[in-house]
């Protein structure tokens, strides 16, 4: 059954007008509140076992012998996949047919290269047995010594770094930039490795059916999974059927099918049932991706006036052992801030984890951080405010392309955010301000960006008898709100009312949407669905125009406008004719075409193409026991149309939040000798709850961008995360009057520093 | 988790004989023991079920001003009974700063005693622990140990107590009513806890078969309700493990301290008393310099077991908070943050 | 050896046979019952995604022995709506947008309904986010969440006064 969603009667889903840019509630609202949201692990087909990972208790090493015998004895186990034991695969999982292709651990041997990766599947009639038989294996390993940290190899530099950029980049002359500065800052900030921890674990139930293969699995991009998982396999993408109607959260661990998803597909054929298999917290910390730890190393020189004369960020990046995955941390430093000079670096050292890959906002998170606070550190260096220091090395045009913006609206967030803020009361000098109960108030600011990116996506319209809409699009939805805001989209594209339309999505299916990933799954989907919309009702207005007995006959395309279900003339606009009309007519139950939304290569060549935004943050610190607490939250950003203004204040909330949670609470703790994250849970990995959670305020500012593609959208699944980390640290500096440079700030700093 | 013989005595006298054998445990509500079966850290036999117990769910005011609380009262309601929070305040509020809603609905008192620690080389069962497995080790030692004991460790252990409640609790003299093999007993609770030693994995003074029943406050407790409260440091504001925690409670009359009670929780393998600070305290006037006196002579003794020397000053610092707050008086209603340095405010 | 319990689940009893002591009222209800509405997101009482009321009181199911909880009554998400009409919680997250993928939403829901039957917060917006803090949301909606669950406390208060007027 192909997802779909209709939408509620609530009142708020009453159209004023068009229907892009109203703040609708989300049209899958009553599924998520009332506990009817089908998420993978929800599907029970008839037959179902249950499998369960044994993991790896080393990180390095081989597996000598496993307790087959005992797992089988436990009463309920059906069978246990190892690597002697186990499907057959058409590709080699560790064979790199594109960049995309991502090493995964599926039995292929006894090698181990990180601590929780799989090492047998334990497949039984219920969970509870099948946990226990994994626990049984008793595995006896061949133990190398782990390789863990920044420094735990000789550095290299890396091909490329990110999605194919250069390692290292150098605009204008370093040196020339040194000699010009009259002040040089020389700082060095660490971010640890963190962990997606989206609250779905990954998780899929696998049905096969001869040769074709039926899925319920979290996905972000659908269509990539089909292929890779095809390859693996040997059979055609097209037999595999991929059910993703809801993401219980992504940020981009669910962007590439993992190893695990796999083992589940492969533990399915092996016992010729039904099988699902769901990660346990801990078993998300290994193969399913990471943030990478960075050590940055930013050198500043400005001159006597406060503008910078030159920026060198060089990054020292972990990779795993056997695959690469390069985190772009330094590549934030060619976009943000002007500078004559601009040099940004790679070198990557290899450990013994899982491959890091993307993370909600991957190079820009971590890279932000460190030039947020760089940038704060020399506005102090100067003795100027730190957004006026902003304001002086404003980027008119893309410091290391000399390419403008195709628009550029941070100068209005920068105004409206310090505005609403009360930016201007703020004292240059730290530790100054104090609360009415004696605690160090603090307050800090950063610059948000994040590219505009468009992928590849495809649409098909409908147009029914009755006149009502259908569009197709399988994209995702992983709480971004895709479903509300493409269904909107959906509307205006066909020129009915949201109660007229249907649309199907959430499954491979249905055209393939690309990966919603990069901020940009609104803009590409929205741009098909935009493109596919225009097609159909150019389909009508050819059946209508050449028609004498249309009230539209002699128009032509072009002389036409669809509204609420009716074509009307342009010239005339009296003279009109419903859809419903024009298919009976030509005696057609339905009409449909499709449309591409992607990226347009000429504008790409001219403009730069960024979101761009401002968070100003406030935190109080105890004046002795250090415990930080932020208190207030402003984040104003340009990101050209908002389709939903609901949910994009939600999704900036969301991505404010985890840079909050940057500065202050995440972090992998890793036994430097054996390799083991110690708090591979949500107890003590901490991200923030409720009561972390300051007062927030969002302001959108307007944006008209006729560049990035057709609507006019840049994405804000991402930007929010950048500038908020760095703001709530340099918030905490500004309380303290300490400057922490290893992140999350730990309380220790604080204590030691606070006397 | 291991498959288990699970058991539902009907009386305490046969839940203490089924809970004699060797791998058997007693389940409360689960909120510890599941969490450590299904971690791999604890593999039981069988589970002597004692939430059916008779009797065991009642807080009852003795005849000698005491109050008894049966070991099976949920955290949740005995922090949010009105006469107890009035009478006992830090203990309400250190039941309130910990865990969460869900967790203290359901988590007994005797449960929240008997919670083992927080080591993440303790959970992670591949690691060397002399808890788990004496003799095996301390991986703790050489590892990740900024957040590890500063008091009263051992070359075999370096983890510490988790539980918020424990620390008031030890400070205002609670007993432990315990029944075994050979009847009823009675045990401070100051002694129930045990410091490593060269036997980390006797964690408490219990036998096989001992059943906590209840635990008694005595009359003199309730004599502190005026300035008492609970303060614990962590790394977010809400559902974590204390970094450090304090409470303290004072009797003032005539503005000096008559009597002054103290504990401190996260920097030892029990609630650590601070009897030393206690007596330093008696007779004087609240003030901040006898506060660091009393904070510097609780922690005379610590050292770092790793990476945490930052936890001694910050004990001390917690400790003068403590006394600074409760020298203030008790809020009139437990804050909105409960223990959090964010409701310092009395009355917040 | 077999066991068989009695549980009250949104207002039906059910007699459950169990052939295993391990199971979590969790995994009853997730893949033995079909009531998949409630959640897993650690298994370990340390994200809420859990959440269900048990006598009436929020717990994390994930940590709950279904024999230890024989006889006892169960309301889960599933229980929460009247038909097509929404518990006042329920309306009030929708209208505060108080989640995005939602995978938290029923455990956010469970423990904001039993909030507000304990009476601790009330209108106090700073009680609410302690008294929520043992809910996860990774998508961060924490505002909205609070402001729902403000908002649902004050109409169930209302309702009430209007009940008894």
């Amino acid at each position: 059954m192909t997802p779909e969603i209709n939408l509620t009667r609530d009142p708020a889903h009453l159209r004023h007008g068009s229907s892009i840019g109203q703040p609708l509630t989300r049209t899958d609202g009553v599924l998520k509140v009332t506990g009817k949201a089908r998420y993978a692990a929800d599907n029970h087909p008839p037959g179902m076992l249950y499998a369960v990972i044994a993991t790896s208790c080393i990180a390095r090493g081989r597996v000598k012998s496993l307790d087959v015998a005992a797992a089988k004895r436990h009463p309920g186990v059906v069978d246990v996949m190892t690597p002697a034991h186990k499907p057959e695969l058409a590709e080699d999982p560790d064979a790199k047919g594109n960049p995309f292709a991502f090493r995964m651990e599926l039995l292929q041997s006894d090698e181990v290269r990180y601590a929780n990766q799989a090492i047998a599947v334990v497949i039984a009639e219920t969970l509870e047995a099948a946990t226990e038989g994994a626990a049984l294996l008793s595995p006896r390993y061949q133990v190398e010594i782990a390789r863990v940290g920044l420094d735990a190899g000789e550095p290299y530099a890396p091909p490329v770094v990110g999605i194919g950029n250069p390692a290292e980049v150098v605009h204008g002359e370093i040196d020339a930039g040194f000699a010009a500065a009259s002040k040089l800052t020389d700082a060095t900030y660490e971010t640890p490795a963190q962990y997606h921890n989206a609250m779905e674990p990954h998780a899929i139930v696998a049905v096969w059916d001869g040769d074709k293969l039926f899925l319920d699995t979290p996905s972000q991009g659908m269509a990539i999974a089909q292929g890779r998982i095809g390859g693996l396999l040997g059979i055609p993408p097209g037999n595999i059927h991929i059910n993703s109607p809801f993401l219980g959260g992504g940020f981009g661990s669910k962007g590439l099918v993992s190893g695990p998803q796999m083992l589940g597909i492969m533990a399915a054929r092996l016992v010729g049932r039904p099988v699902n298999l769901v990660l346990r917290r801990s078993q998300m910390y290994g193969p399913v991706g990471h943030r990478a730890s960075t050590r940055q190393r930013l050198r500043l020189g400005a001159d006597d006036a406060g503008v910078l004369t030159v920026i060198d960020h060089h990054a020292r990046i972990t990779t795993s052992s056997f695959d690469d995955f390069y985190e772009p941390a330094a590549d934030a430093s060619h976009t943000l801030y002007a500078s004559p000079a601009i040099r940004t670096a790679h070198e990557a050292v290899r450990v013994d984890t899982g491959t890091p890959l993307f993370m909600r906002a991957p190079g820009e998170a971590t890279g932000s951080i460190a030039l947020e606070s760089a940038i704060d550190e020399m506005a102090f260096a100067c003795g100027i405010d730190p957004l006026d220091f902003r304001l002086r090395n404003y980027a008119e045009v893309e410091p290391t392309t000399g390419k403008p913006f195709s628009s550029k609206a941070l100068r209005q967030c920068y105004a409206r955010g310090a505005e609403r803020f009360g930016w201007a009361r703020r004292p240059l000098a730290p530790r100054q301000m104090r609360d009415e109960n004696g605690f160090l108030v603090g307050w800090g600011m950063g610059t948000a960006t994040f590219p505009a990116l468009m992928f590849q996506g495809n649409a098909r319209a409908v147009i029914r008898a009755d006149g009502s809409g259908v569009m197709e699009s399988g994209a995702h939805d992983m709480g971004q709100g895709a479903w509300t805001a493409l269904t909107q989209i959906s509307a205006d594209a066909l020129g009915l009312d949201l109660g007229e339309i249907t649309f199907r999505s959430g499954t491979s299916d249905l055209p393939d949407a690309g990966i919603a990933g990069g901020s940009a799954h609104t803009a590409t989907v929205g741009a098909a669905i935009h493109n596919a919309g225009a097609a159909v009702i150019a389909r009508l207005a050819e059946l209508a125009t050449p028609d004498e007995r249309s009230p539209l006959f002699g128009a032509g395309n072009a002389g036409v406008v669809a509204r609420q279900g009716r074509l009307h003339r342009r010239d005339d606009e009296t003279r009109s004719e419903s859809y419903a009309e024009i298919l009976a007519r030509a005696g057609l139950a339905e009409i449909d075409a499709s449309g591409t939304g992607a990226a347009d290569p000429a504008a790409q060549s001219h403009y730069a193409m960024h979101a761009h935004g401002a968070v100003f943050a406030e935190v109080k610190v105890d004046p002795e026991l250090g415990q930080i607490r932020a208190t207030r939250l402003v984040g104003a950003f340009a990101a050209g149309r908002i389709i939903n203004p609901r949910l994009v204040q939600s999704q900036l909330f969301g991505g404010m939040i985890w840079g909050l949670s940057f500065a202050l609470h995440e972090e992998a703790v890793m036994d430097h000798r054996s390799g083991r994250i110690l708090n591979a849970n949500l107890a003590e990995y901490h991200v923030p709850v409720n009561a972390d959670v300051p007062p927030m305020d969002v302001i959108t500012v307007d944006e008209h961008d006729p560049h990035v593609n057709a609507l006019g959208i840049k994405g804000v699944g991402e930007i929010g995360i950048t500038g908020s980390a760095g703001a709530v640290a340099n918030a905490v500096w500004h309380a303290t009057g300490i400057r922490v440079r290893r992140f999350p700030i730990r309380i220790e700093e604080l204590v030691t520093g606070l006397s | 988790m291991m498959n288990f013989d699970y058991v539902r005595p009907a009386n305490v006298a046969d839940a203490i004989a089924a809970a004699s054998e060797k791998g058997a445990v007693y389940l409360a509500s689960g909120t510890n023991l599941l969490d450590l079966m299904k971690g791999g850290v604890s593999r039981p036999s069988r589970l002597v079920d004692v939430t059916r117990l008779p009797g065991l769910d009642r807080i009852e005011r003795l005849d000698d001003g005491g109050l008894r609380i049966g070991a099976l009262v949920r955290n949740a309601d005995l922090a949010h009974d009105a006469a107890f929070a009035r009478d006992y305040p830090a203990i309400a509020e250190a039941l309130l700063s910990g865990a969460s809603a869900q967790l203290r609905n359901a988590a007994t008192v005797g449960g929240n005693l008997m919670q083992r620690t927080r080591c993440g080389y303790f959970y992670d069962a591949a690691s060397a622990c002399n808890r788990r497995w004496p003799g095996a080790g301390c991986d703790a030692l050489e590892g990740e140990n900024r957040l590890h004991a500063v008091l009263g460790w051992s070359e075999g252990c370096i983890a510490t107590h988790p539980s918020d409640f424990c620390v008031p609790l030890v400070a205002l003299d609670a007993v432990v009513e315990i029944e075994g093999r050979s009847g009823r007993r009675e045990l401070p609770l100051e002694a129930l806890h045990r410091l490593p030693g060269d036997t980390p994995d006797r964690e408490t003074a219990l036998e096989p078969g001992d059943l906590i029943v209840a635990l008694r406050l005595p009359a003199e407790a309730q004599g502190f309700a005026a300035h008492a409260r609970y303060v614990k440091v962590r790394e977010r504001t809400s559902y974590a493990f204390a970094v450090v925690s304090a409470a303290a409670a004072l009797r003032i009359e005539d503005g000096k301290i008559r009597e002054a009670r103290l504990a401190l929780g996260g920097v030892a393998a029990k609630p650590w008393r601070a009897h030393a600070a206690e007596q330093l305290l008696a007779g004087t006037a609240p003030d901040a310099a006898v506060y660091r006196e009393a904070a510097r002579a609780t922690l005379a003794e610590a050292r770092p077991s790793g990476d945490n020397a930052f936890k001694i000053e910050l004990a001390q610092r917690i400790v003068v908070r403590a006394l600074t707050l409760a020298a203030a008086g008790t809020p009139a209603r437990i804050p909105a943050l409960p223990g959090s340095p964010f409701s310092s405010v009395a009355g917040a | 050896m077999n066991h068989s319990i009695s549980l009250t689940i949104n207002g039906v009893l059910r007699e459950v046979a169990l052939a295993d002591p391990r199971v979590t009222l969790l995994d009853l209800l997730r893949e033995r019952l079909d009531l998949t509405g409630t959640k897993k997101g650690c298994d370990r009482g340390q994200c809420g995604a859990c959440t269900i009321l048990v006598d009436g009181r929020r717990i994390n199911s994930c940590l709950a022995l279904a024999l230890s909880h024989d006889g006892a009554e169960i309301t889960t998400i599933e229980g929460v709506a009247r038909g097509d009409q929404l518990h006042p919680v329920q309306a009030a997250f929708i209208a505060h947008d108080g989640f995005q993928c939602g995978f938290c939403t029923p455990g956010q829901i469970m423990s904001a309904i039993g909030l507000i039957e304990e009476g601790q917060a009330g209108d106090d917006p700073e009680r609410v986010r302690e008294c929520m803090s043992g809910n996860l949301c990774r998508c961060g909606a924490y505002s909205g969440i609070t402001e729902a669950v403000l908002e649902a406390h004050a109409n169930m208060t209302a309702a009430k006064q209007r009940r008894s007027a």
